[in-house]
């Protein structure tokens, strides 16, 4: 292994082997985006257009986050489904000196859901877009997972007590997720049929071109088994709608069409209610996430300006579930 | 314990911003960040004083008991978090929604939530 993960040297001594054609990687330049993992974007002097996505050696691996390979292996078995996800075209050994790594196909498109949500060149795909979401995350939630690596079952219950668990840790003092906790524990809607959960299918991890609108389904470490609702509320959790509340479904959809392309594509029904609910969830996670990342500055593990200002969008959180708390009772 | 970053702590970060970085895009992503921080001190320094009278004036009637802003805070958590006072008790809702107004007005006052809020159902 190379002693300093020089990640260019370690991409262009791997070229041959991605590529027949290929001698060199050039043109290696880190994309911004995942505080945890890096991804980098680079070609073969062959043409091809690559991304890498690594963990650096200094990165902690979270409780909850898979191996990269585990990564690489469900983006290959639902890409067959029909799911528009990168073709991985090599998961790195020790030997190719990049670490913990895999290399894909780069796609061509935007992620930034701010520019997604309003920028006029999204505005042809928009009113396509959320219930191509519902087909994809039928296509998703119905891969076999016989032959699927281990993965973690966990049903609204569970998510629900794992993140009480974290917040008590944490010893805050804020009643809206206290009423939220015990509103949400006495609606938890059993599991009947766990089935592979993207897990983080949100505006921010779907790669949307343009002209075919969604190309990609990125960021696939927080994937487990579980409830279908649980991907399709994430998406309509208003911290991820960028300023368009009026359009629950990723700030360019309606809750109807997004239900309506996954029964379409043999989703199996799931009712606006149930939904809802994991919406709900999805607000109360992110509020708690926000504490989280809060106490690594209380903590004086991150003094960053950054890590204390995260803190004060719990709020945002908050007011999303009184909202949700008035509207269904 | 924490409950969410106060005005200090916010000023301790401001203070140790690093000016010598200034330049890459790193630098220009923390520096608007602590424009935000800033006018979040603004608006707390303005509104913080009267959100919090008002909070302990209605959980006095809430709770009917007395007491500072933290303790009385505590309490309605606890009666929360055991089940004493239901999450959908329209008391209970009326304080937390006046609440959480007022806390967005000074952490996020264009934060969409507000105005879906003030939607009729």
């Amino acid at each position: 292994m190379l002693a300093t993960m020089d990640v260019p040297a370690a991409l262009s001594a791997l070229a041959p082997r991605l590529s027949p054609g290929a001698a060199t990687a050039l043109n290696a330049r880190r994309l911004s985006g995942g505080a945890s993992l890096e991804t980098w974007a680079f070609d073969l002097d062959d043409g091809a257009a690559l991304i890498l996505r690594r963990r650096p050696p200094s990165a902690l691996m979270s409780d909850t986050a898979l191996p990269l390979a585990t990564e690489a292996v469900l983006l290959a078995a639902v890409r067959p489904r029909g799911a528009p996800v990168p073709e991985v075209v090599h998961v790195c050994a020790p030997g190719d000196g990049l670490g913990e790594a895999y290399l894909m196909r780069r796609l061509e498109g935007e992620t930034l859901g701010k520019r997604i949500v309003r920028d006029e060149a999204f505005a042809g795909v928009r009113p396509g877009l959320a219930r191509r979401c519902g087909e994809v995350l039928a296509a998703i939630h119905a891969t076999p997972l016989e032959g699927l690596p281990p993965l973690a079952t966990s049903d609204a219950a569970n998510e629900l007590q794992r993140y009480e668990a974290v917040y008590r840790d944490l010893r805050p003092q804020r009643p809206i997720f206290e009423a939220a906790f015990r509103w949400l524990e006495s609606r938890a809607p059993p599991l009947e049929r766990p089935v592979l959960v993207h897990g983080d299918f949100r505006n921010g991890n779907l790669m949307i071109h343009p002209a075919s609108g969604l190309v990609g389904v990125l960021d696939w470490e927080l994937a487990h088994l579980g409830d279908p609702a649980e991907d399709l509320g994430w998406i309509c959790v208003n911290s991820w709608r960028f300023g368009q509340w009026r359009r629950p479904v990723g700030g360019f959809g309606d809750y109807q069409d997004l239900l309506d392309g996954h029964a379409a594509a043999g989703g199996g029904a799931v009712s606006l209610e149930r939904l809802l609910f994991w919406q709900a969830l999805g607000s109360l996670k992110w509020g708690v996430m926000c504490l989280m990342m809060y106490a690594s500055f209380a903590s004086g593990a991150d003094r960053s300006i950054e890590r204390a200002m995260i803190g004060r969008r719990a709020s945002e959180a908050e007011i999303d579930l009184v909202l949700l708390m008035e509207r269904l009772g | 314990m924490i409950t969410h970053p106060t005005a200090d702590e916010l000023r301790e970060a401001l203070a140790g911003i690093d000016e010598a970085s200034a330049g890459d895009a790193r630098a220009a992503f923390l520096a608007r960040v602590a424009d935000n921080a800033r006018a979040t001190l603004e608006r707390e320094a303005a509104l913080g004083p009267v959100a919090e009278a008002a909070a302990v004036a209605r959980l006095k009637v809430l709770l009917g008991v007395d007491g500072g802003f933290e303790a009385l805070n505590a309490e309605l958590c606890a009666r929360l978090s055991d089940g004493r006072l239901s999450p959908l008790d329209p008391a209970v809702l009326a304080h937390l929604q006046a609440s959480v107004i007022d806390q967005i007005a000074i952490d996020q006052p264009s934060y969409s939530g507000l105005m879906a809020l003030a939607e009729p159902c």
